[in-house]
């Protein structure tokens, strides 16, 4: 399993950085401050409980004063007409800006003019001798068989553009991740500065800043590559600063004792001792770039994504699975391949490595000078395989039959219906009555009573700049959506998870489907969900669940797995039942596994918000496509905004204290 | 400590732009002259059209694209943008031409007129029109529901889930021209506009209630695939007059009858030799654009077939199109 984990959500993202210092100890303080620590919970809930009645006296309900919010309209209208008037003429973009454009553009070509001219057979045998290489026999033959694939679905050239677009992102967001991740490592108060920044990368809804990035580089690939790797840059960071904070001690001790200088102990000790790291962290930064690539054709990058997209004009559900299908193998062979490279180090090297390395150039070289000569350079047309049409037959078999009418149990579209009005519609209306500051109230008791001061103080905060920021209304729309959404992917999930930790088979047999739901990008399904569930929030909902599911159902499994076996088998021996020995001893000591599920839950629900937005989810995730859509840098930049405020305050709420012995890398 | 991490920070720095200088030739960079990646990697004459994410401006791309590489020797990128992010891209020369504007009048103003960044290419021989649409089986069961005073009756045939208590009008993508929302409170009309989000998911949506024979109202537009496949009755709104839509707070009138036009990047329109002269010529109709639209959409074509198609049948058509 080892990282696998992490198909473009990777439980190193996000969050799982921010750890908290566990509650403080308590005995040792005198006997009143023990009797409070040990009631803390209960304390925290009695204050809120006053401070709500005195809220109510004396500040009365209502939504978000007017006059603590800051229309920033103006502002940032006068940026973007300032961008757009300068762009062609002021130094800044003239000597720096369009040289990293440049330099993006040159790269990229470099790259794809190389695979290219390796053709269908060298870049397939290139592949093919890399994986035997770094992971063996077995994914040698995966990756000829996903690249096989790609060229028979007739997606060979957008696959090597993508390739060629990833192979640059992901080595600049290794390079600018790895330097910052250096700085993290080296120093405590460039970890400290760095944190939050590499938060708000993560949580930063794509969506969001794509629409600056387009302003100052244009539509295209530089703002494209730039946009990735502002996403799959922070888990290198991360990772990075873990790898060399982590170092064992007494090692970095001996060879500081044997004199090494700074510098030396660094690439002769803590590097090398960080190496299992930085592998995981170019691992993760490929699985995010990967997850860019469609969102970057909004912004032209092209490739697949394009591909997806355009089919998605044209409501062609098969297309854009033709085109989806090879981001999926390119996620998979990539991350195996990385991870296997990971596994393998610190193992002797065998004896011929050397030569072996040498064998698989060559073979690689002959097979490109072999197609060149037979000019087979380009994937033969003939030998493409349409699968647009039967899946286009399944998709509206499916949606004529599952939308209504069916005995007993109703179509997909009732159900939606009922989610909207029973759940939806009154989790919103309620939110949205709620006084704010009944809401700041609840948030901080909440962050209390799971976290620390610290982490209430950011949750309130994040809060409470929602309501600056002006769109109040429309962020609690939005909660309220994540919030139904979290519950259906936590209930699934759990379940799931508990069946596939007693049951090694199905396990294995959800495996792959896990897999394909969490590279498989959402441009895919939206068209499914609204064909089965309307235009609305429900749909939005189920996209959301779609994408979060398999992070809770892998995390719960692994956690309900992980339990002490001893502690089972003493439950057995005094004779409980299965379902005792899942409810008394399995689910309470899987709890922070738990609750790590249910932190990515939200976090990777909040993720496709914006999705939401494409099928009728309205608020904010609405307001960040209209933002790009109308280049209107005000309504994108301040839903954006809001967007990582609210993920903020989601993460703070549910964030497990524990987390750090969990996953052991809290950076 | 503070002094040689700053030291190294502006040696990085210096460092970073000499490399990229090195990289990419000395002096300014233009960001106006930037090519895609994937241009000309064969050694050929490129050009690049911009698609907007509807049918219709498919099959224009489709048929240029078809007619540039087959007859002029062309080789064509397309890059799918929205319309006003479509705009920059043009001016910025990274597309070379739209070829379906349904009127952005404050981008005309800024890069035609103030910048010259951006030339008209002329009209494109296709009328678009925006409206409010019910699906025709409603409205021959209900005659009068084609007129807007009578909306308010059928608001209650019109609810959805996402509507609350009010009738539902369906909105599209939040890159099209709209004022459904100033129109529905103008108008005082108990209707709550949802919006789709993006036009996959309102065709999606409008084809289920086709199929289930359901009442509907949507925004929607003409010329459009979709009205063959769904026949479709407007609904008839106060009716357009010259300047009634110049405040959106105030609009309380239909949406007018637009020519689209076509656009061209200042330079390419200069320099882009007989490419630019075809785009400039390239003039259809609606039906002609109706035909290919379907055979992308319904029959699942790829575009470069529907366009090879209709050019087989229509070579006295686009003949005139080409250079002389």
């Amino acid at each position: 399993m080892t990282t696998t984990v992490t198909p473009a959500t990777p439980d190193s993202t996000t969050t799982a950085t921010t750890t908290t210092a566990p509650t403080p100890p308590t005995d040792t303080g005198p006997g009143v401050l023990r009797t409070l620590t040990r009631h803390r919970g209960r304390l925290i809930v009695a204050c809120a409980a006053v401070a709500l009645v005195l809220g109510w006296a004396l500040l009365g309900a209502g939504n978000w004063p007017a006059s603590l919010s800051v229309d920033l309209s103006g502002p940032l209208e006068r940026t973007s007409d300032w961008i757009i008037d300068n762009r062609d003429g002021h130094p800044l973009f003239l000597y720096f800006l369009g040289h990293v454009s440049n330099v993006v553009v040159i790269s990229v070509r470099a790259v794809y003019l190389v695979l290219l001219a390796l053709g269908w057979a060298g870049v397939t045998a290139a592949a093919a001798l890399l994986a035997w290489r770094v992971a063996g026999v077995r994914l040698a033959l995966t990756s000829v068989a996903a690249f096989v694939v790609c060229g028979l679905l007739g997606m060979w050239v957008p696959t090597m553009q993508t390739l060629a677009l990833m192979v640059v992102a992901v080595a600049a967001s290794v390079l600018l991740g790895g330097l910052l991740g250096l700085a993290a490592g080296l120093s405590d108060r460039m970890h400290r500065i760095l944190r939050p920044v590499l938060d708000t990368m993560q949580v930063l809804p794509a969506f969001a800043y794509l629409l600056p990035v387009v302003l100052v580089f244009g539509i295209g690939v530089p703002a494209a590559v730039l946009a990735t790797v502002v996403y799959a840059a922070p888990p290198m960071a991360r990772l990075t600063a873990l790898g060399l904070r982590d170092a064992d001690a007494g090692v970095v001790e001996a060879s500081t004792s044997l004199g090494a200088t700074g510098r030396q102990r660094l690439l002769t000790a803590r590097l090398p001792l960080a190496r299992k790291e930085l592998l995981l962290g170019v691992n993760q930064s490929i699985m995010m770039a990967l997850g860019m690539a469609v969102i970057a054709s909004v912004i032209g990058a092209g490739g697949l994504g394009d591909r997806v997209y355009q089919a998605l004009a044209s409501v062609d559900v098969g297309a854009a699975l033709a085109a989806g299908v090879p981001i999926v193998l390119l996620a998979v062979v990539l991350d195996r391949v990385t991870a296997a490279a990971g596994q393998r180090i610190g193992e002797a090297p065998a004896d011929r490595s050397r030569l072996r390395w040498a064998l698989a150039a060559l073979v690689t070289a002959v097979v490109a000078v072999g197609a060149r000569l037979l000019d087979r350079l380009s994937w033969p047309d003939a030998w493409t395989v349409d699968i647009a049409e039967p899946v286009n037959a399944a998709v509206d078999w499916m949606t004529a039959h599952l939308y209504s009418g069916v005995p007993l149990v109703g179509g997909t579209a009732d159900w939606a219906g009922h989610f909207t009005t029973w759940v939806l519609n009154p989790l919103r209306d309620g939110l949205q009555w709620l006084p704010w500051w009944a809401v700041l109230l609840t948030v901080g008791a909440l962050a209390l009573l799971i976290g620390t001061w610290r982490t209430a103080a950011t949750a309130v905060l994040a809060m409470a700049a929602i309501g600056v920021l002006g769109v109040w209304d429309p962020a609690l729309d939005t909660l309220s959506q994540v919030l139904a959404a979290v519950t259906v992917t936590l209930l699934l999930g759990f379940a799931l998870g508990v069946a596939a930790a007693r049951s090694t088979r199905l396990g294995r047999a959800l495996r792959p489907v896990l897999d394909v739901f969490q590279t498989m990008p959402q441009f895919v399904y939206l068209i499914p969900v609204v064909a089965l569930f309307g235009v609305g929030r429900a749909p939005a909902a189920a996209a959301a669940v779609v994408y979060a599911l398999p992070a809770v159902v892998r995390i719960t499994a692994q956690g309900v797995r992980a339990v002490d076996p001893a502690a089972l088998e003493s439950a057995r021996s005094m004779g409980a039942t299965g379902r005792q020995q899942l409810l008394q001893v399995q689910l309470p000591l899987a709890r922070p596994a738990l609750l790590l599920a249910v932190n990515q839950g939200v976090v990777l629900v909040l993720a496709v918000v914006v999705i939401g937005g494409l099928v009728g989810g309205g608020a904010l995730g609405y307001d960040a496509v209209f933002g790009l859509a109308q280049g209107d840098l005000a309504t994108g930049l301040v839903a954006g905004a809001a967007i990582v405020c609210l993920g903020l305050m989601l993460d703070r709420v549910t964030q497990p204290t524990v987390r750090r012995d969990l996953t052991g890398k809290g950076a | 400590m503070a002094r040689t991490t700053r030291s190294a920070v502006l040696a990085a720095a210096a460092a970073v732009s000499v490399a990229l200088t090195a990289l990419t030739g000395c002096g300014a960079a233009d960001m106006t002259r930037q090519a895609s990646p994937y241009a000309d990697a064969k050694g050929s004459r490129t050009v690049t059209l911009s698609v907007q994410s509807w049918v219709g401006a498919q099959a224009n791309v489709a048929v240029a694209q078809y007619l540039l590489e087959h007859e002029l020797g062309y080789r064509v990128d397309t890059v799918q943008i929205d319309e006003v992010p479509a705009w920059d891209a043009l001016s910025q020369g990274r597309v070379d031409a739209i070829l379906e504007d349904w009127g952005h009048p404050e981008q005309e103003k800024r890069y035609i007129d103030e910048k010259a960044t951006i030339e008209r290419g002329g009209d494109l021989g296709v009328t678009g029109h925006i409206g409010w649409f019910v699906p025709t089986y409603f409205a021959e069961q209900h005659p009068d529901v084609t007129d807007w005073k009578n909306l308010n009756k059928y608001a209650d045939q019109l609810r959805t889930a996402e509507s609350g208590g009010k009738g539902q009008l369906l909105d599209g993508s939040p890159s099209y021209v709209t004022n459904d929302k100033a129109l529905v409170k103008n108008l005082d009309l108990d209707y709550q506009v949802v919006f789709a989000g993006s036009e996959a998911a309102q065709i999606t949506q409008i084809k289920q209630f086709a199929k289930e024979k359901k009442p509907f109202l949507s925004y929607w537009y003409k010329p459009q695939w979709l009205f063959e496949r769904v026949p479709m009755t407007e609904v008839k709104l106060p009716a357009y007059e010259e300047g009634c839509d110049t405040d959106p707070q105030k609009v309380a009138c239909a949406y007018p009858h637009t020519p689209l036009q076509k656009f061209l990047n200042a330079r390419f329109a200069a320099g882009g030799g007989d490419a630019a002269a075809f785009l400039k010529k390239f003039r259809w109709t609606t039906e002609m654009q109706n035909d290919v639209a379907l055979m992308i959409a319904e029959e699942k074509l790829s575009p470069q077939e529907a366009a090879a198609r209709w050019a087989k049948k229509n070579e006295a058509t686009w003949r005139e199109w080409l250079p002389s």
